[in-house]
């Protein structure tokens, strides 16, 4: 991936945010996707969520494993380490680099080729151990840098570029991670930027592992007649089951449902997400209801929305119980046991 | 004539032939701890089945003044306790050794032996007539035989009882059978045999500054006196002592007084490609951290160690290395690893290794591989196997030095940052061995930069150039090369007029010690140079140029460690000549003398 710098020049009457940052500073270098990837559209509403969420660039790790998607994290927030790691890895990367400092704000970027088959094993352990991430899966259902063989998300039916129907049953990511006890899970389109940006905002603001999985169509070998990852089918087909807001920190909100059918979660740091629920009594916090809705809709329905969240789960290190203090900020002196101990406790070895 | 018959004092070896799960594993390691005790020098092999209960597992222990610590092959008394191997067990007694079996049942007449002598004592008829419960009948046997082994042997029966105490503080009816199973055995031997026999053990002071501890512990040991927080790991024979034993030196050291949470976090992960991918995420993070495994894990971890050499990541991998190819005998030892431990990963790449020879060494040597991993930002794996990590050894206790810091190579803070100008670049500038100065995230936005295991010039940034490509490559392999001086340098054994060069590493060393001294006594002296790491430097160069020719010494069909000598010094490969023992269990001295005598 080659990187081209943008040009600095920023205009003096630019927007900016608690931090005096505009959203030029939360941009990275150009993107050489190809003109029309719904990757970039995505790359732009994670730009809009950090600069409206105040986040101090420097505090944010942006990892990726391989492929078009994960070419992404060079396109957005310069100020942040990035690490593009081997196919399929990011999450165990993730993991260990959370589990050094647990204080910064991970952002994992793959796509469905990466996620869904070559690294399904790491993503579903990372949702079992609930890394405090957010994991945004960029599905367009093809493999875009091998030149359009299928993925593990293609539909049933969907045909390839060359006309060829893929056979096989698609793996769901949200529904995969219902199943395994994901804390925050969400569907969305990378052309819905007025519901895309609010999820990645709540997503970023979890304490936990939240899944993100973004229809992203590609406009190259996946956006043709026939696609069910196409511009035109996620439009078509696109049933918001919640349209999330997400309101800075508040005090003394808890998680409610009001009678207008809308749903106030209060997340950890104390900001608010509000769902408003197309369907009506659509709980979010509920995960069976949940299960149970998505099993009534259409089966060509693209079902979007922040669809379940769960705020007070346990994360890694709540597990674990590990130092309040990031481990690798320990000092040395506190770790290492001294030579009289070494000394007494060889004793045990007599 | 047979020498047994000979009055022999601290010099015998004893084989206890058992099935595995039955309990044998504790009396086999009391007797062990027991003659330690009485200060003489000793050592113990398990030579156990990759199963949990049923199989044959046999228990070596071998005595000598001296202090040979090696294998030996002749055992003066078998202690045979399990009926389907009775026929093998019995063929490997030496002429006039001796035999303890279970006389509660007959022994095949077809298996009898004239040049040995039997010692049957009824072990289960004993322990049926004074134990109810059949599970502690079975376990009580095992006991019982420790006991009638203090009797022919002459252990110190206060050292057995204070052992005993100390193992059951506080569970007196456990203490009180295994007393009275103890005695049971001890009391037949006394009453119906000639006792001692005439090799027996008299106590000595060879032990007053040694401890008896397995390597596994002692490198868990060593990543904790390292200030290492994080580890991951996937359950794998026989590496999985490694992290038992790093969590509960955990617990014990590392919950912190004030807050009470704990100062560390242990990760199982789904497999090794996960376990080496959290380890790299850590270090990548500024935590030392590290993960342990064998072949099969190391295997899948290729594909992350080439990242971590390329994308100049620190990170520790303990290697504890077992029988393969594939799975191989999970339960053997062998250095089988090295080949593929030394160029990790496709596309050219190469990794620094320490060979410890013992588990003092272990421990050294685990908080170099964290010191070497952050100074030279690169993994480095520590290759121990299975008789160094799953055997007692006695070695020299173990000391640290309060002055140590650790190193955590060049890494710039917020302040150096702040003094920069410029764009920070990460892999330029580098210092005299070839590192580039890191950042870590979380600490400056001027620090930022990307991590990528694709094509990178020297400030960081993707390239498909070739010369930017290069140089990038050209100078690992300096930095690479530059490590050489900082691992540790072989130990070198020279000998009066030595005509050839004997060269091996890790747990080879004691089996090559006695065959060196014994070829000695024969009229053969040779030089002996262990080697203690890789890439390998001037010594061993120095060495090479010495002699010849040279024996390389080492558990593996392919020589690996001859090839990797071949590959990476200036040798002429026919110089060098090869003594293999490689059908998993530890060599004896035997062997090696054999092995050199049938090529000179």
């Amino acid at each position: 991936m080659p990187s081209i710098a943008k040009p600095i020049a920023t205009h003096p009457t630019l927007q900016r945010n608690a931090l005096g940052l505009t959203i030029r500073d939360y941009e990275g270098s150009m993107s050489t996707l190809c003109a029309g990837c719904g990757h970039d559209s995505i790359t732009a509403a994670i730009i809009r969520a950090l600069w409206e969420l105040d986040t101090q660039p420097h505090m944010v790790a942006k990892l990726s494993g391989i492929g078009c998607s994960s070419k992404t994290p060079t396109y957005f927030l310069s100020g942040a380490h990035g690490f593009n790691s081997a196919h399929g890895r990011m999450p165990a990367i993730v993991t260990g680099a959370g589990a050094a400092d647990r204080d910064l704000l991970y952002i994992g970027v793959s796509g469905d080729g990466d996620s869904l088959s070559i690294g399904l094993g790491q993503m579903c352990h990372a949702i079992r151990r609930n890394i405090r991430m957010a994991y945004i899966l960029e599905n367009n259902g093809v493999y875009g840098l091998t030149k359009g063989q299928f993925s593990a998300s293609s539909d049933i039916g969907s045909k390839s570029k060359r006309g060829e129907p893929n056979r096989m049953a698609p793996i769901d990511p949200v529904r995969l991670a219902l199943s395994l006890g994901a804390t925050f899970i969400a569907r969305s389109f990378s052309g819905d930027k007025e519901q895309l940006v609010p999820i990645l905002k709540a997503a970023f603001t979890h304490r936990g592992f939240a899944l993100v999985d973004v229809v992203s169509p590609c406009v190259t070998f996946n956006d043709h007649e026939g696609s069910t990852k196409s511009y035109k089918h996620t439009r078509k087909n696109t049933l918001r089951a919640t349209q999330a807001d997400w309101v800075p920190p508040q005090s003394e909100i808890l998680a409610q449902i009001s009678k207008s059918g809308t749903t106030s979660v209060a997340m950890h740091d104390g900001s608010v997400v509000h769902f408003s629920t197309v369907p009506k009594d659509y709980d979010p916090t509920d995960r069976r209801k949940v299960a149970a809705y998505l099993d009534d809709q259409p089966a060509n329905a693209v079902v979007t929305g922040l669809l379940y969240i769960d705020p007070n789960a346990p994360d890694m290190h709540e597990l674990g119980q590990s130092s309040p203090t990031p481990l690798r900020d320990l000092a040395y002196e506190k770790l290492c046991p001294g030579s009289a101990e070494l000394e007494r406790m060889q004793e045990e070895f007599r | 004539m047979h020498d047994v018959l000979r009055t022999r004092v601290n010099d015998f070896a004893v084989k206890l032939a058992n099935v595995n799960g039955t309990g044998s594993a504790s009396a086999n390691g009391l007797l062990m701890q027991a003659i330690f005790r009485m200060g003489i020098p000793v050592c113990g092999k398990n030579l156990f089945p990759s199963n949990i209960q049923g199989l044959p597992t046999w228990y070596e222990i071998r005595v000598n003044k001296e202090g040979y610590s090696a294998r030996a092959l002749d055992y003066d008394l078998m202690v045979a306790m399990n009926s389907q191997t009775y026929d093998r067990d019995i063929k490997e007694v030496r002429p006039g050794g001796y035999l303890l079996y279970d006389s509660s049942w007959p022994l095949d007449p077809d298996l009898h032996r004239e040049d040995i002598t039997f010692l049957g004592v009824p072990l289960a008829e004993l322990c049926n007539q004074n134990f109810d419960d059949p599970r502690v009948r079975i376990l009580m046997k095992n006991i019982a035989y420790a006991g009638a082994m203090v009797a022919t042997l002459d252990i110190d029966m206060d050292v057995v009882n204070a052992l005993l105490e100390e193992k059951f503080a506080g569970k007196k009816a456990l203490a009180d059978s295994n007393r009275k199973a103890l005695l049971l055995g001890y009391q037949y031997a006394k009453d119906h045999f000639e006792c001692p026999l005439p090799f027996r053990l008299e106590k000595m002071d060879a032990n007053k500054d040694k401890i008896l501890i397995d390597g596994n512990t002692a490198t868990a040991l060593g990543a904790i006196y390292a200030g290492c927080t994080v580890a991951a790991w996937y359950p794998i024979t026989p590496a999985t002592s490694v992290m038992d034993g790093f969590k509960g030196f955990c617990e014990q050291y590392r919950k912190d007084p004030e807050t009470g949470k704990n100062n560390y976090l242990i990760i199982q992960a789904e497999d090794e490609l996960a376990a080496i991918g959290m380890v790299l995420g850590a270090s990548w993070n500024g935590a030392r951290a590290f993960t342990s495994t064998a072949g099969p894990g190391l295997s899948l971890m290729n594909e992350l160690l080439g990242f971590g050499y390329y994308a100049e990541i620190p990170a520790v991998v303990v290697d504890v290395q077992r029988v393969g190819p594939s799975t191989g005998m999970p339960t053997r030892t062998q250095q089988s690893d090295v080949m593929m431990a030394a160029y990790a990963s496709h596309g050219d790449t190469r990794h620094i290794l320490l060979f410890p020879a013992n588990p003092n060494e272990c421990f050294h040597f685990a908080v170099k591989a964290f010191d070497l991993a952050e100074r030279f930002q690169t993994p480095v794996i520590l290759m121990s196997d299975l008789d160094i990590g799953m055997n007692d050894w006695v070695v020299p206790r173990l000391t640290w030095d309060d002055s140590y810091k650790p190193d955590r190579g060049r890494v710039l803070n917020a302040e150096d940052l702040e003094k920069k100008i410029g764009k920070f670049q990460r892999y330029n500038q580098e210092d005299e061995n070839f590192v580039a100065a890191r950042t870590l995230p979380g600490v400056s936005q001027k620090g930022a930069y990307f991590t990528r295991g694709s094509g990178h010039n020297k400030f960081g940034g993707y390239t498909e150039i070739p010369d930017e490509y290069q140089e990038v490559m050209d100078r690992l392999k300096k930095k690479h090369a530059a490590a050489a001086k900082f691992i540790p340098e072989p130990e070198y054994v020279p000998r009066e007029g030595a005509k050839f060069g004997v060269i091996a590493m890790g747990g080879c060393d004691p089996a090559v010690r006695e065959a060196l001294d014994q070829l000695d006594r024969q009229g053969t002296p040779a030089d002996y140079l262990r080697i203690r790491g890789f890439p390998f430097g001037e010594v061993v160069e120095r060495f090479l140029a010495k002699h010849d020719f040279y024996f390389v010494v080492e558990q593996s069909r392919d020589a690996q460690l001859r090839s990797l000598l071949i590959l990476e010094t200036a040798v002429p490969k026919e110089k060098l000549r090869s003594v293999l023992v490689y059908g998993g269990f530890p060599l004896s001295s035997r062997h090696v003398v054999q092995g050199i005598l049938s090529q000179i």
